[in-house]
Parts: structure tokens; C-alpha cells; sequence
């Protein structure tokens, strides 16, 4: 009998070391792999040769109470990043501020506007060679190798978020290649995304100390952008047509 | 005058007419070089008005190519003589004026250089590469469809490649139509009218072009159209602007009903400016009001000078009508914010201003310039001018 509770005793003190030692196994490599997730986490950048994943879908959440009316920071940063100003009817417009007014109540709001990199974009239907395309991770982009400026997709976007180069360019910023004769439009920052970092927009609004503009990944539970969808009543500006788009507003 | 002066005089006013078409095509190549080297810059369209008067020209005579075809059609495929006759003209008016029509569509385009990428990457839900397909195709089946009639071994397969033409003319409206019916977010387009709506005024504007042509191709020879197929033919063509009259009460009703559409109807029918001025003098009253009464009129409407007066008058309608259609709804801005006044310094909220420039204008013009020259050669060459067999003629009037 004796010699059982032994046995018994054994076996537990060797289970106990088990675990022990499966414990600190799982510990070390936790804390081998910790800095590499967390510098994800805080990065989202990804390997050159990578490619876009669909699993993320990178989205915006504009708080059009916290948008100054007057400020056009993001639209100033926008200009900067990709290289390009003027207000003529025929210069590019990637972004711009709209003020709205309510013509029942008076209430009057500002709001940045740029392409709603939509799930099912009406401009991507529409292109006959297929040079507007949504990536993987839902932004949509213009392919300005094949290109042939029709301008078709100007007039099937519901928000006139492309522009069409109406000159020669000069002095570009090599990140952002662009060109006369094609159309282009807001591209998410993409070169910024896919260094890790956010849309220059969303950094002027914070430098300005508005954080009218949240940036991050639609589709990871765990983001702030996704926790204030899921919390707080959002929208989607012409939502009757059901395009799903990765920019949200809110307070409109 | 003897036959012999005159065939000197003739071919001298043929070389005259060749060499002032050719002139007006330069003007137009010489325009697309100036757009293409300059970009769209030196034009009149901007970021709000993305499509313009050369859009408009492109349109009016892909719409026309296709219509005018019509004439053919009624021959072979409904089997009438009178029609029969005019079959190879119909065929080679249809070539020419896509021809025509894509040649300006096709120089306008921001990066004209890649015409081999439009012709090598297809994306096949966009209803544009659709058209390249269909526009392709109608210039393969209407090449077959003229040697069918112009060779005689060839005779039997008239019918049946009439036949298919037919059908394919009827797909590439219904797909020029949708172009713009396509689109969910103008509020003048989006609607699936415009494909039928198409399809009767490319009957209409096409019968117009062909009567134009046909006058002038039989004023050159010193012929004179039968009073019994001019009737016939200006009825055929008071019926298609009649159609085209009630397809534009039914788009602009429904529209009007819809309280969503209220501004937007307002803005066309009554304070457009330029838009509401164009759409009632120039669709309604010019290419609509007049040339109907014209033709319907008992005695104006045997006259073969007012028949072509009227086929003139639609015409300028054609060119009215698109210029509202294309250009209007889009001068009139998108509501992104129903019930919200919107203001930005893209413009949003605003009517958009659209001043056509010189080479917009000269580049349409040279697809017009194309389009009839091709034509004047090809008459030239080929026999191509309208010949009737009375005896038939008279039978089938007896039957009819």
C-alpha cells in the first residue's frame, strides 16, 4: 500500500516537472517571439516581396466633429506626400475639405473627401483594360502602366475622387509615380502603408492635435478603428449604394 | 454641255471635295497632335467635365454608324427592294462613321500612344471593352455583309450576314447605350432607358445621315429620287423622331416623379442655361417640332429639298441632344449629402462651367472629315450609288 502512495507521490513530482519545464519552454519562446510581434503589431510593415494580404483591409474613421472647419492640414499633407497643388478646375484634387450644411437646421460640418477604397468599387467595373484595381488589402489604385486616360472611371465614381493629369508634371516625388494623360486618386498613402507607416493625411490631423482621422486594419478585431465601428454609430456616405467603402464618417 | 465637259467638270469638283475633306481631317489630326502634345490642359474640359464636345462628336457618329445600317437592314433582312437598292451605301456609311466616331474617341483619350493596351488588356465587366469588342466586330460582319452584296457568287449569303449584322448593331447600341446607363452615381444616367433610348436614335439620326448623303449623292449625278421611295423614306424617318420624342417625355417623366431627380430635371428643363436652351430649341424645336411638321406636311413633306432640310434639322437635334445628355449631367454636381448644402475647393455642390475650345471642336470635326471621306472615295471607286429597278419597285408598291 505504501509502496503505491509512493508510486504516486513519483508520478505527480515528475508531472510537476513536466509541466515546469513545458511552462518555461512556452515562456522562452514567447519572449524569443514577443519582440517580433509586438514590432508588427506597432508596424503592419511587410517584405518587399510579400504581397498585399486580404486579410487586412486597411480603412479610415473620420470624426467630422473633431474636423476644424477651416483646417485643410490633410489636405496641405496630401499635396506634400504625393506631390501636387493648385485648386484650378483642372489640377488634381486627391483630397479635399467639404463644408456641409444642413439646410433643415442650420448644422453646419467639415469633413475631409477622398476615394472610399470601396469593396466593390464602381470605377474598377467600369475600366475598360483593367488599370483601376483594388489590391488584396482593399485599396484601390490605378495602374498607370496600362492606363489608357478614357476617363471613364471619373464619371462612374460616386465621390469625383479621381483626377485626371491635365499637363506635363515635373518634379515628383519618386514614391508616387504620376503622369500626364492618366487618372489618378488618393492611393491610401500606399507607399507609406507598406512601409509600416499611415497616410500622411491621418499624420497631419494628429500633428494638428484634431485626431479627426483614425487609420488601421477594418478587419482585425483588436484595432481602434475597428472598436470605434463596432461601438459607435458610423457612416457611409452614399450608402444607398451598397459599396461597402473603407472610409467611415462620423458625427454626420 | 456635252457628256465629255461635263465628266471634266465632275471629276474636278470631285477632286475639290476630296481635297477639302482631306483639309478638315488634317485640321483634326493636327488638333488631337496639339491636345496629345500639350495635354488636355489646352482644352475645355477640366476634372468636373471629363467628357466633351469630342465625346459628343464621337458619339453622334457611332450612334448614326450603327443606325444608319438600318437602311440595309430593311433590305435584306425585311426584304423590301427599295431598301435592297440602297443596302451597299447603308453598309459603307455604317463603316465609315464608326470609323469616324472611334478615330475621335480614340485620339482623345489622355494616353492615345496605348491603343495597344486597350486592344491587348480586356477588363470583360467594364461594358467600354465590351464596345471594342462589339465595335470590332460590327466592322468585320458589315465588310462581309458589303461583299456579300458586291460580289455575285457572294448573293446567296446576303440575307444571313444581313441577318447577323442585324443583330450585332442591335447588341452595340444596347452596349454604347449602357455606357452611360451603367453608371449608378450621375443622376442623368443610371438608367437602363438609355439602351433602348439609344438603339431608336441611332434609327433616327442614322435614316437623317443616309437621306443627307443620298440627296447629295444624287444631286452630284443629276438624278432624281422617286417621289414613291422619297415618301417612303420620310415617313420611315418621321416615325424615328417621333420614337425618339416619346423615349425622351418617358426618361425626363420618370425622372420627375422620382423626388430624388427634382433638381436635377429643374436644372435641365428650366434654369440649365446653356443646357436648357440646347435641350428645347435645339432637341425639341430644331430636331424635333420642325422637321416633323415638315415631313407630315401634305405638300412640304413630297418636296425633296424639305426632306432634306428636316434630315439636316434632325441632325443638329442629334448634336443638341448628346450635348445635354453627355455634358449636361455631368455639369450638374453629384449629391454626395442629400439635403446638405456642400461647398469644397473641388467644387462640389456647384454647377460646373464647360467652355469647348477650338481643337475640341476641330478634332470632332475630323472625324465628321473622315467619315465622309472614306465615303466620297468608296462612291467613287465601287458602285455604291443607289440604283432602282422599277419594275420591282412598282410590284411591291402594288403589294404593300
Amino acid at each position: 500500500m505504501s509502496n503505491n502512495v509512493d508510486n504516486t507521490t513519483n508520478e505527480k513530482e515528475q508531472a510537476s516537472g513536466r509541466r515546469q519545464f513545458l511552462g518555461w519552454g512556452a515562456a522562452m519562446a514567447g519572449l524569443a517571439i514577443a519582440p517580433g510581434i509586438t514590432l508588427f503589431d506597432l508596424a503592419h510593415g511587410r517584405a518587399p516581396e510579400e504581397a498585399a494580404s486580404s486579410k487586412v483591409r486597411w480603412g479610415m474613421l473620420i470624426d467630422s466633429g473633431k474636423c476644424a472647419t477651416g483646417c485643410d492640414d490633410c489636405v496641405s499633407a496630401c499635396g506634400t506626400e504625393n506631390g501636387f497643388s493648385g485648386k484650378l478646375e483642372t489640377d488634381s484634387q486627391w483630397i479635399r475639405k467639404i463644408e456641409l450644411k444642413d439646410m433643415r437646421n442650420g448644422n453646419s460640418h467639415s469633413l475631409p473627401m477622398m476615394c472610399q477604397h470601396c469593396e466593390n468599387p464602381p470605377c474598377v467595373d467600369v475600366c475598360p483594360t483593367g488599370a483601376s484595381f483594388k489590391r488584396a488589402d482593399g485599396i484601390v489604385l490605378v495602374d498607370r502602366h496600362i492606363c489608357i486616360g478614357c476617363r471613364y472611371c471619373m464619371m462612374a465614381c460616386p465621390y469625383k475622387a479621381r483626377s485626371f493629369v491635365h499637363e506635363e508634371l515635373h518634379d515628383q516625388n519618386p514614391d508616387v509615380p504620376r503622369g500626364k494623360g492618366c487618372v489618378e486618386s488618393c492611393t491610401l498613402c500606399v507607399h507609406r502603408i507598406d512601409r509600416g507607416g499611415q497616410p500622411a493625411c491621418a499624420d497631419a490631423c494628429s500633428a494638428a492635435g484634431h485626431n479627426a482621422i483614425l487609420f488601421g486594419d477594418l478587419n482585425d478585431p483588436n484595432s481602434e478603428i475597428s472598436k470605434r465601428v463596432a461601438s459607435s454609430a458610423t457612416t457611409q456616405v452614399r450608402a444607398d449604394l451598397n459599396l461597402n467603402v473603407g472610409v467611415r464618417y462620423q458625427g454626420i | 454641255m456635252n457628256f465629255e465637259a461635263f465628266n471634266k467638270i465632275e471629276e474636278r469638283a470631285f477632286y475639290a471635295l476630296v481635297a477639302a475633306l482631306g483639309l478638315v481631317v488634317l485640321f483634326g489630326l493636327g488638333a488631337a497632335h496639339y491636345m496629345e502634345t500639350h495635354g488636355h490642359i489646352v482644352t475645355g474640359m477640366n476634372n468636373q467635365i471629363v467628357w466633351g464636345l469630342p465625346h459628343v462628336f464621337a458619339l453622334f457618329l457611332i450612334v448614326a454608324a450603327s443606325g444608319v445600317l438600318n437602311v440595309a437592314s430593311i433590305g435584306s433582312v425585311f426584304g423590301k427592294t427599295i431598301y435592297k437598292a440602297r443596302a451597299p451605301l447603308s453598309g459603307l456609311l455604317a463603316i465609315a462613321m464608326l470609323a469616324g466616331g472611334l478615330t475621335v474617341l480614340m485620339l482623345d483619350l489622355g494616353r492615345a500612344d496605348r491603343l495597344i493596351v486597350a486592344m491587348t488588356h480586356f477588363n470583360f465587366k467594364s461594358v467600354f471593352a465590351l464596345n471594342v469588342i462589339l465595335y470590332t466586330g460590327f466592322f468585320a460582319i458589315v465588310a462581309t455583309y458589303l461583299w456579300t452584296m458586291m460580289e455575285r457568287k457572294m448573293y446567296g449569303y446576303s440575307k444571313y450576314v444581313g441577318f447577323a449584322a442585324f443583330i450585332w448593331r442591335l447588341a452595340l447600341t444596347t452596349a454604347t447605350g449602357s455606357i452611360f446607363g451603367f453608371l449608378v452615381a450621375r443622376q442623368g444616367f443610371g438608367s437602363a432607358l438609355l439602351a433602348p433610348m439609344f438603339i431608336i436614335m441611332s434609327f433616327s439620326y442614322g435614316l437623317a445621315v443616309f437621306i443627307v448623303v443620298q440627296s447629295f449623292m444624287y444631286a452630284w449625278v443629276g438624278m432624281k429620287l422617286d417621289p414613291a421611295i422619297l415618301r417612303r423614306m420620310k415617313n420611315l424617318l418621321a416615325t424615328f423622331v417621333g420614337a425618339v420624342f416619346y423615349f425622351t417625355i418617358v426618361y425626363h417623366m420618370t425622372n420627375m416623379y422620382f423626388a430624388k431627380q427634382w433638381a436635377f430635371e429643374r436644372f435641365i428643363l428650366l434654369e440649365g442655361g446653356v443646357f436648357t436652351s440646347l435641350f428645347w430649341i435645339g432637341q425639341i424645336l430644331i430636331g424635333t417640332f420642325i422637321p416633323l411638321a415638315i415631313l407630315l406636311h401634305p405638300t412640304l413633306g413630297k418636296k425633296s429639298r424639305a426632306v432634306f432640310l428636316s434630315a439636316l434639322l434632325i441632325i443638329l437635334g442629334a448634336f443638341a441632344q448628346l450635348y445635354v445628355l453627355i455634358i449636361g449631367s455631368q455639369a450638374f454636381p453629384l449629391d454626395l449629402f442629400p439635403g446638405m448644402q456642400q461647398s469644397s475647393s473641388f467644387f462640389d455642390g456647384a454647377i460646373h462651367a464647360y467652355h469647348p475650345s477650338l481643337p475640341e471642336f476641330l478634332l470632332g470635326m475630323g472625324g465628321i472629315g473622315i467619315a465622309l471621306l472614306l465615303t466620297t472615295v468608296a462612291v467613287r471607286v465601287l458602285r455604291f450609288i443607289p440604283q432602282d429597278d422599277f419594275r420591282q419597285i412598282s410590284k411591291e408598291m402594288l403589294t404593300d
